[in-house]
């Protein structure tokens, strides 16, 4: 487990006390508890209730020592709780290796612990990696005293919801309140507590309002018993039946460590690994639950090509190469558009099919709003740099929010600047529509800001002397702030004159490695810019081709109009779903319009329906790879299962490119990470920044804000219903004024149409309406409009 | 009656309506807090520190220096909290006392307030207690109407609020932190310490909590001196105390002594055991402390003293049972009260209570074998001392001390078949040598 003191492990380290524990001389830094010292000497005390991560509570009482000499020369009269004692210089500890009084107080404890327990370790899904079973083989009595005197235990009715997800055996509780601990402290969703008293306490719920909390898997992972169990695992199979390999999780762009279990080829569930540097032990409920996706009945496994009737039909995967680069050939200029799923290894592929197959620059990763405002700043500002990191949020005085919402968008973000701000070392600046509950649970200030006004807000954080922006400030943009004009560049500005650092934070696990890898109209791997000749020469150089397409190519939007103009007639298409793009009705124009369309996808979508040829991918689970964070930081991974029918895109673009007469000079994850090896980082100039001017670019009308929850209708939550039935319901956020005219449902109306939801009153703009992106029908693009578009609402009873 | 009583909170339960304010102020109320508002703070702590005033809820901590680990330069606001949440089995000192002359403790409360400079002070009580709960509410209502509380008390400049919080009816919330959180809104739960609330208390700032008999005692201490209260009780246990009678004594109540009086004494004043009964054994401060036997009527009642002959001075809660109890029965009802109050924070109290229970309950129907009396003592050894608050500890003492007693009777129960006592005859309405 992760041993964290924050930031001072540094200072730490010169401030040693010394200690005798079991005989053996230790030095630890000050502060330190007894319990983690004791492991410096190789001595485990078992314990229930303690946890790295979690404030002391010392109420199992597990981990008793004896202490002969508390460093003063006088010993405790009574064994002590080592998880709650901090060491002290001269002190003389005994565990239960070397004092028979710790080892009878220890005994005595699991004895308690034991005599309300079911013992149905047979049955339990914690049987085989449980502390309380490991811990009363090596620290308990193997008869039980309580039943030889013809005891009776305690029993409740099994198991009861915690949540959709998580359901509470409450018998099998030691009530450590690790469980509830965690929620306060890390978390910070209420509405888990202990309950009642002696030994009819039990964790329970408040029962008029939900356990809503997008971390609740974690209780479960840290619950020392088997007390806690999703409804996605219980009863699904044994600990010692399953093989874990350590992953990199797929929903973010925060690089969380995971854990990944599974049996004979199928993965069974998902675990929080532990990285101090990244996620510390914590993952979202999306990391932790959301993996059957890669199961779903509509899940490709055959390349198809489109038949002369029309239909699909069944490919072998050389027909399917020799049809998709005959149709690209044949289609004329041609686009691709990758997704922001892809790992760095297949970005990279697609940026290099582009460029040396198809002879394009017209290549984006983003599949969501954009603007050419961002295409620049990703290319001047992003790629290549670390801007922050998560210690820097840790340590920084102010973190600053803009267009960034961590609670839904980035989780682990979202815990280390709560790990921050409970601490009292940050302080966060949200500048947003309302006070999100995310914002409040970080005790943060708002900065309300109307859609559209967000470039002016970060201007106005110079101005005022509250904010106090200076260099050991941080600023975050999330990828949402591209549909505000101004705005990433006024972020750039304030950076620039206040020393603090940016970042920026993108939604997907393959946004950053698509920057890096070149997956944009003006960049080339590496950060090579495409108007630099000497970076072109360069890239080209290292892929033993000529030369490279020197202009600047169409992104995202400017592509799907070129298809509609019919200057674009071939489209390669990875993961996007036309739903999530800036306009999906002329995405959805565009795949009919262009001439010849391949797909590559891991599931059934709008995409392959129309497709010419479809290539089924590898999930993240059959294949090796790379996400890189949002720091920057890259995050390698291997396969976790083995599947060799499952191929990653990065060989299916490989096929292509020799059908078209051109190697990509790899077909396998290894050699293609040795080619971005071999070329490297740019080390020339970086792409010139093209500052746009903040405006305010408001409407006078009502205002549509938005992001995404993070558990709402995703492709990549399909087939995880007891995480679904855990979302946030959608509700449209209007102010108190709103509500009152127009009633408890409300109707927003867009230029693509209109929903109707239920509405909540919020410390919100009477001209500013907020929805969730995608919680309800195909989302608000489809059907509503642009985020900062102007709506009109009404009562839906009208 | 005899001159070995010294009342002083005591003294006044008799007079006409005793509790209102112009009752107290007819035999001097309120004259030790123009004495206090005139004297630096620090001469008070001072003074209670000198006088020897140990705490008197049963652990006995000098009171004076209690209140001088407040730091001064913590610029939090400090609060006074009163623990009158009386509880313990067989307590029944500080509930009359609030009954019979709420003044004494509200004109304590300003004046240790005043020395602790805080401005704030909470008397928490005892939820089940409404009765008192009113009378202490209308108390401080009167002190307020006549300016002894508020802005600017008697022109000193000296701000204070009292507030009177009921508890919600749990044993633990006597605990002086499990009562904080229950302040707080929290569930009556003990805290870590360290912090220990002199630095870190209610709501997270310096905090002194007192038991009510002990703020009662400081306008006794200022307005005669710390020299005449020390002239009372022994050497290091000195003044006067509230000793409660309870059980199968003629005449039970409260008596106000000076510590260090002896059983034997209080037996006399309350007319002495129940007629044609003797002494089997008496808890000294309520059930959490051991209890003793007649060999023990002549123990000085002072801290060390009882401290002597294992056991503790505690809330001086005596509780009086003649040879018609049955001490294993007594005891099971005791565990029954400490299973029931558990708050459920700790292993050893929380699960160890609920196996006391039953081994005390099989062994009191006679099932069961003598090595059930090794069991009791092992859980009882793994109970004391190992759990995160003193409540499991007086949960193990009468089991412990009974057995060391009584051993034989325990055993009585297995060779009987069950318990050999006719548990009517140790009622308070029995007819002398009733039943068979």
């Amino acid at each position: 487990m992760t041993v964290s003191t924050g930031s001072t492990t540094e200072a730490a380290t010169t401030d040693l006390v010394n200690l005798t524990i079991d005989g053996i001389a230790v030095s630890v830094p000050k502060d330190t508890l007894l319990i983690r010292a004791a492991e410096q000497v190789g001595v485990q005390i078992p314990r229930f209730c303690d946890h790295p991560l979690l404030a002391p509570v010392g109420a199992c009482r597990q981990c008793l020592v004896d202490i002969p000499d508390a460093g003063n020369g006088r010993p405790f009269p009574k064994p002590q709780a080592s998880c709650t004692l901090p060491v002290a210089e001269g002190m003389v500890v005994n565990t239960q290796a070397t004092s028979p009084v710790a080892d009878k107080a220890q005994q005595g404890i699991m004895e308690f612990l034991l005599i309300n327990h079911p013992l149905d370790c047979p049955v339990c899904d914690k049987g085989g990696e449980c502390p309380l079973q490991n811990q009363a083989m090596s620290n308990g009595r193997g008869e039980s005293r309580f039943s030889a005197t013809g005891g009776v235990k305690r029993t409740f009715p099994k198991p009861i919801s915690i949540s959709a997800q998580v359901l509470l055996d409450r018998e099998r509780c030691v009530l450590c309140a690790r469980c509830t601990r965690f929620s306060e402290e890390i978390a910070g969703d209420p509405f888990i507590a202990l309950l009642e008293r002696g030994a009819l306490q039990q964790v329970g719920i408040y029962e008029k309002e939900p356990f809503e909390s997008y971390f609740s898997g974690n209780t479960i992972q840290i619950c020392p018993v088997g007390a806690l169990t999703s409804a996605e695992y219980r009863f699904r199979s044994r600990p010692f039946d399953l093989v874990s390999s350590p992953s990199v999780a797929e929903h973010d762009a925060c690089g969380s460590a995971i854990r990944v279990d599974h049996r004979r080829g199928k993965v069974m569930r998902r675990l929080s690994g532990n990285d101090p540097e990244v996620n510390e032990e914590w993952i979202t409920d999306k990391d932790r639950f959301a993996f059957h996706y890669a199961d779903a009945a509509d899940r490709l496994t055959y390349p198809q090509v489109r038949d002369d009737d029309g239909s699909l039909r069944p490919a072998s995967w050389p027909e399917a190469f020799a049809v998709a680069a005959r149709g690209l050939a044949e289609a004329g200029a041609s686009a691709v558009l990758t997704g922001g799923r892809v790992t760095a290894e297949d970005a990279f592929a697609y940026s290099k099919f582009a460029r040396v197959a198809l002879g394009t620059n017209d290549i984006d990763f983003r599949a969501r709003p954009l603007s050419a405002e961002e295409t620049s700043f990703l290319a001047s500002e992003v790629v290549l740099r670390q801007g922050a990191t998560y210690s820097d949020l840790e340590s920084a005085a102010t973190v600053v929010l803009a267009g960034l919402e961590p609670e839904d968008e980035a989780g682990a973000i979202f815990l280390r600047l709560r790990k921050a701000t409970r601490a009292s070392r940050t302080r966060v600046i949200s500048i947003a529509p309302f006070e999100s509950r995310g914002l409040q649970k970080l005790g943060g200030q708002l900065i309300a800001t109307k859609p559209g006004r967000e470039a002016l807000a970060l201007q106005d954080l110079l101005g005022h002397g509250d904010y106090g922006i200076d260099s050991s400030s941080v600023i975050l943009v999330g990828e949402r702030l591209a549909t505000a004009p101004g705005a990433l560049s006024a972020a750039v500005e304030v950076a620039r004159k206040s020393g603090a650092k940016l970042a920026w934070v993108p939604r997907r696990a393959g946004d950053r490695g698509a920057v890096e890898a070149g997956c944009l109209p003006n960049l080339l791997p590496g950060g090579r810019p495409v108007a630099d000749a000497a970076a072109r020469v360069d890239a080209a150089t290292t892929w033993g081709v000529s030369g490279l397409p020197e202009t600047a190519g169409r992104d995202a939007d400017q592509i799907v109009a070129a298809v509609n103009a019919g200057q674009v007639g071939g489209l390669v298409v990875g993961g996007v779903d036309p739903d999530d793009t800036a306009d999906p009705a002329a995405f959805r124009a565009a795949l009919d319009r262009a001439s010849f369309v391949v797909a590559l996808e891991l599931r059934e979508s709008d995409v392959t329906r129309v497709a010419d040829v479809v290539f089924p991918v590898a999930p993240v689970s059959d294949k090796a790879g790379t996400f890189v964070t949002w720091e920057g930081r890259p995050r390698p991974f291997e396969a976790v299962l083995s599947v060799p029918s499952s191929l990653p895109d990065l060989r299916i673009l490989a096929g292509i490119a020799e059908e078209l007469g051109t190697s990509l000079g790899f077909r396998t994850v290894a050699e293609a990470r040795a080619q971005m090896e071999e070329m490297g980082p740019w080390d020339g100039e970086r792409a010139a920044p093209e500052p746009v001017q903040a405006h305010d670019v408001s409407d006078p009308g009502v205002t549509l804000a938005t992001w995404k929850q993070m558990l709402d209708n995703g492709r990549m939550q399909d087939g995880d219903d007891n995480l679904r039935a855990t979302a946030r319901v959608a509700v449209a956020r209007v102010s108190a004024n709103v509500y009152d005219a127009l009633g408890p449902s409300i109707t927003v109306t867009g230029e693509r149409g209109s929903v109707t939801v239920p509405a909540a009153i919020a410390e919100i703009a009477d001209d500013v309406v907020w929805l969730p992106a995608n919680s309800s029908g195909r989302g608000l693009l489809a059907e509503v409009g642009l985020p900062g578009s102007t709506v009109t609402l009404k009562g839906a009873d009208e | 009656m005899t001159d070995t009583l010294t009342p002083v909170l005591t003294d006044s339960w008799d007079t006409e309506r005793a509790w209102t304010l112009p009752a107290y102020e007819s035999r001097g109320g309120y004259g030790a807090l123009r004495k206090a508002l005139g004297m630096e703070p620090g001469a008070i702590v001072e003074a209670v520190k000198e006088s020897g005033l140990r705490g008197r809820g049963g652990a006995g901590f000098p009171t004076g220096m209690k209140w001088s680990f407040i730091p001064q330069d913590n610029p939090k606001p400090k609060y006074l909290v009163v623990n009158a949440d009386e509880s313990e089995p067989g307590t029944c000192k500080d509930i009359p006392l609030m009954m019979a002359n709420p003044h004494v403790l509200v004109e304590g409360v300003i004046i240790s307030s005043f020395a602790i400079r805080a401005n704030k002070a909470f008397i928490y009580i005892r939820g089940e207690v409404l009765h008192v709960i009113r009378r202490v509410q209308a108390a401080v209502a009167e002190a307020y109407a006549a300016g002894h509380l508020g802005q600017d008390i008697h022109g000193s400049g000296y701000d204070l609020d009292v507030i009177v919080h009921a508890g919600a009816g749990a044993y633990i919330c006597g605990e002086e932190t499990a009562l904080l959180e229950g302040l707080e809104g929290r569930r009556g739960q003990p805290r870590l310490r360290p912090p220990f609330p002199a630095v870190a208390g209610l709501y997270a700032s310096p905090t002194v909590i007192n038991n009510v008999e002990s703020i009662a005692s400081v306008p006794s201490i200022i307005e005669h001196g710390h020299e005449w209260f020390a002239s009372m009780g022994t050497e290091k246990s000195k003044g006067y105390g509230i000793f409660s009678l309870s059980g199968h004594v003629a005449n039970p109540g409260q008596f106000e002594a000076p510590l260090g009086i002896t059983l034997r004494e209080l037996i006399d004043l309350a007319g002495g055991i129940r007629d044609g009964h003797q002494l089997k054994f008496w808890t000294p401060g309520g059930s959490s402390t051991p209890l003793l036997t007649d060999e023990h009527l002549d123990v000085p009642l002072d801290f060390e003293g009882v401290a002597g002959v294992g056991s503790m001075l505690g809330t001086r809660a005596l509780q009086i049972f003649d040879e018609t109890t049955c001490v294993v029965r007594a005891t099971l009802r005791w565990t029954e009260f400490y299973k029931h109050e558990s708050c459920g924070k700790c292993t050893p109290c929380r699960e160890g209570t609920w196996w006391l229970v039953q081994v005390l309950s099989r062994l009191e129907q006679g099932v069961g074998s003598e090595s059930d009396l090794d069991l009791l003592l092992d859980q009882c050894d793994n109970i004391a001392g190992r759990s995160f608050c003193a409540l499991a500890d007086g949960a193990a003492a009468p089991i412990q001390s009974s057995i060391k007693f009584f051993r034989d009777e325990y055993i009585a129960h297995l060779t009987h078949g069950g318990c050999p006592f006719d548990p009517a005859a140790s009622t308070l309405f029995a007819t002398s040598g009733a039943l068979a």
